[in-house]
């Protein structure tokens, strides 16, 4: 019953993006309000009907309805309740059901917020709309997620056990309101090139969004780069895979974009480029999705690849650039010639910082379609590990001038003034890397020593603001914005630097009372006990990490049988103390009742998510800034006035 | 979703490393070499991983072949120079630097030169404009927020 009632308001939820796309297209055209209040009407009704097709979904999963398909193919009654429900995206149909539902939630956010004014706003929704048919017909079409199974099973197929983790409730969500949130960017942007309009309104109405996208991908992709990191079991954190570099195109573009609106917004540069950009966030978007989905790239990614997928979604890639562009060449002419600065200002930072990003998001692009070229080939971590942080050092040693450099016209010896501090705590930083870290990496230095420079550099940005570093604390909230996230880069390149450059390691076969060293402490393993989980039995292994002789802490690795999947995992034991883990985890039981334990001691590995955490924080702080400056306009602007809408 | 799909991936044959111990050299010189090689080297089967990493059987055979050549006194290029004519150049995880891979290596910087190029351009257009117009400097444009 719940799989027809989710097909239903699928169906609806269709029904209603054509009235979204129509009035939102339409109206502006006639100038008919009434058209455009219909599309926002209908853009509420998508998202109110996606969410219950998403909730008919949950309610399956919950109820474990296994005359749904998806349901019996991922899921199983013994299964905790939290991932039975985050088992709903775990899979190819729930997770476009959620691609989806988000998709929905941008539209009726545009719809509730009208920023830019009536006409743009309903032009961005009929936009949105016509990005919400095509994904629905993909959905309906493709990869329908209510589709029914004759006879009904007795029990699921389960899901996979290393999706059984909490990081599948947060990854996925984030990351897809990162990447389909550039959606309603690219909405209004297409809106401002239908308008004709060459003022910066459509970049101050779409900011917010661009911003919020920015946020939660960057959330996502750390949430998933720890996922990874506690269940593969050996300490690795990203791995250039394609489905990785999908997510991570997307994210290079975004940071490039909101520089260039901010320029756009505050002193009128770069707005064909802003426009162009916002089309090309999306396509990466895109791009991401149909690497995703259609199975082209050499890859091990277990979903199923159907061809008719990647062609629907190529489809409505090509769609999506090529309209966009033909507009942008017939609009073009008229948008307003180039903005005035000079050579020295925060204009010129802005562009080479878009330049930057934008050839390190081509050159991963390269890397990743390369292999579609040359399938003799196989293009891995080396490749990108020396192109794109190449471009990545070259971009950090000019970010903190950014922020100090004045627009129009900067001046540079005051901000070579306000910077030598800086300078001086990266030279500090990496002579005192060289004392005490071994061995030698030139690489590893130039990390660290950039790391600094940026935290030092944003750190002495706010304190030239404040006046000095002690009355730091007195600068708005919003100060802080633009530090946090350039410090947040700088953290997460000192952990990347520690636990790839310096991590130690230990391979060994332990018995019970037997202990090994590694990086000043002592492994015990105490002994070995059977374990009853919800759905699995484990060996659990009680190793003692001794310091001194005394015993520190005792950590519980195991290892894992999940009968209904039939797969074995290893649940790895970290210990932090927020400077370096400690990471164990197990390997094969010997028949002599010994256990092959790896163990690693990674320095700095915790600030390779907490910088990232800190850079999403700055974009958080920079999104409640822009809230409560909109609230302030509206409560301060007459009621029911009409007059913003230009 | 994409990160599921990676840990699956990786989960169904390539979990933790460990096979590595049973294999390992005295002497820790060798040891690093062969550990180094292994890191060049791609898993045929679970492609993400080097063999360094791997925990499948065929990673396994092929850190067995790298430590009974170096054991045997080859050097680095003669192993690498057997593996890619057995497997391909599909076994390096770094795609050798050729012909046919000269954009793929050298692409991306030369985008950036054509981009530098451009920015040179652009910056210099504006700074011509700058200078004809009176500064007037908007005093709205404030510090810098997100």
């Amino acid at each position: 019953m719940t799989g027809e009632l989710g097909q239903l308001a699928l169906c609806l939820a269709l029904a209603l993006s054509l009235a979204q796309s129509f009035g939102g297209l339409w109206g502006p055209l006639k100038n008919d309000y009434r058209l455009m209040a219909m599309s926002r009407g209908a853009a509420l009704g998508v998202f109110v009907f996606s969410a219950l097709a998403f909730g008919a979904l949950t309610f399956a999963y919950v109820t474990s309805d296994f005359s749904v398909l998806a349901v019996a193919q991922n899921s199983h009654t013994a299964k905790p309740l939290i991932y039975k429900i985050s088992g709903v995206w775990g899979n190819h149909e729930g997770s476009m059901l959620l691609w989806l539902l988000i998709l929905s939630l941008y539209s009726a956010a545009i719809a509730t917020f009208k920023a830019g004014g009536e006409r743009l706003s309903a032009q961005a929704l009929g936009v949105q709309g016509l990005i919400a048919i095509s994904f629905l017909l993909f959905v309906l079409l493709t990869s329908n997620p209510f589709e029914r199974l004759f006879p009904q099973p007795f029990e699921g197929e389960g899901l996979n056990p290393l999706l059984q983790d909490p990081g599948l409730a947060f990854h996925p969500p984030l990351l897809y309101l990162g990447y389909v949130g550039m959606s309603a960017t690219f909405a209004y942007a297409v809106a401002a090139l239908l308008e004709a309009r060459n003022d910066a309104a459509w970049v101050r109405a779409a900011r917010p969004y661009a911003l919020t996208a920015w946020t939660a991908l960057t959330l996502g992709i750390a949430a998933g780069s720890w996922w990874a990191y506690y269940t593969l079991g050996w300490g690795g954190f990203w791995f250039w895979d394609p489905v990785e570099n999908a997510s991570l195109m997307p994210w290079i573009v975004a940071t490039a974009l909101l520089h260039s609106m901010m320029a756009t917004e505050r002193s009128g540069a770069f707005k064909s480029w802003t426009l162009l950009l916002s089309i090309a966030a999306f396509s990466f978007s895109l791009i991401g999705t149909f690497l995703v989905r259609s199975g082209v790239i050499t890859s091990v990614h277990a979903f199923a690849s159907d061809p008719a997928r990647g062609v629907f979604i190529l489809l409505i890639l090509f769609v999506s650039v090529a309209v966009p562009l033909t507009l942008f060449a017939w609009r073009a002419p008229k948008l307003s010639p180039g903005a005035a600065f000079e050579t020295l200002s925060r204009e010129t930072g802005i562009l080479i910082n878009n330049l930057v990003l934008t050839v390190a998001a081509v050159a991963v692009l390269i890397g990743t379609l390369f292999p579609l070229l040359n399938r003799t080939i196989s293009v891995g971590a080396p490749y990108y590990n020396t192109v794109v942080l190449s471009f990545a050092a070259i971009l950090a040693i000019v970010v903190p001038f950014g922020p100090i450099l004045a627009w129009r016209r900067g001046n540079l010896g005051a901000a070579l003034y306000t910077l030598r501090f800086a300078a001086a705590a990266a030279a500090v930083a990496v002579v005192a890397t060289i004392a005490i870290a071994s061995p030698g990496s030139a690489r590893g230095l130039l990390a660290v020593g950039l790391g600094v420079w940026l935290i030092a550099g944003s750190i002495s940005d706010l304190a030239r603001r404040a006046g000095s570093l002690r009355r730091i604390g007195l600068l708005p909230l919003g100060a802080f914005s633009v530090a946090l996230a350039h410090g947040g880069l700088g953290v997460t390149a000192i952990g990347v630097a520690g636990t790839t450059v310096w991590k130690s390691e230990l391979i060994r076969i332990l018995k019970p009372g037997e202990s090994a060293a590694l990086g000043g402490y002592m492994l015990r393993l105490d002994g070995t006990e059977q374990v009853q989980g919800p759905n699995y039995v484990a060996d659990r292994v009680s190793i003692s990490l001794l310091k001194d002789g005394k015993v520190v802490t005792v950590v519980y690795p195991e290892k894992r049988s999940f009968p209904t999947e039939k797969m074995v995992t290893t649940d790895a034991s970290i210990r932090s103390n927020g400077l370096e883990d400690m990471y164990i985890t197990l390997g094969d039981k010997r028949e002599d009742g010994g256990w092959a334990v790896t163990a690693y001691v990674n320095p700095m590995a915790p600030f390779i998510w907490l910088g990232a955490v800190i850079a999403a924080l700055g974009g958080m702080l920079g999104l409640a800034v822009k809230i409560r400056r909109a609230l302030g306009a509206r409560a301060g602007a007459p009621a029911g006035a009409k007059g913003a809408v230009t | 979703m994409k990160r599921a799909a990676l840990v699956l991936a990786a989960a169904l044959a390539c979990s933790p490393v460990l096979a590595a111990y049973d294999e390992s050299f005295p002497d820790p010189v060798q040891e690093e070499r062969a550990r180094t090689l292994q890191r060049e080297l791609r898993c045929p089967l679970c492609q993400g991983q080097s063999v360094d990493e791997s925990n499948a059987k065929i990673a396994q055979d092929l850190r067995i072949l790298v430590r009974e050549r170096i054991a045997g006194g080859q050097s680095d290029e003669q192993i690498k120079a057997f593996l890619v004519e057995r497997y391909g150049d599909f076994i390096l995880m770094s795609p050798p630097v050729r012909g046919d891979t000269a954009f793929l290596w050298f692409g991306p910087a030369l985008i950036l030169l054509l981009g530098a190029g451009v920015v040179a351009t652009i910056v210099r257009r504006a700074n011509r404009r700058s200078a004809s117009e009176p500064q007037t400097i908007d005093p709205d444009l404030g510090e810098p927020t997100l």
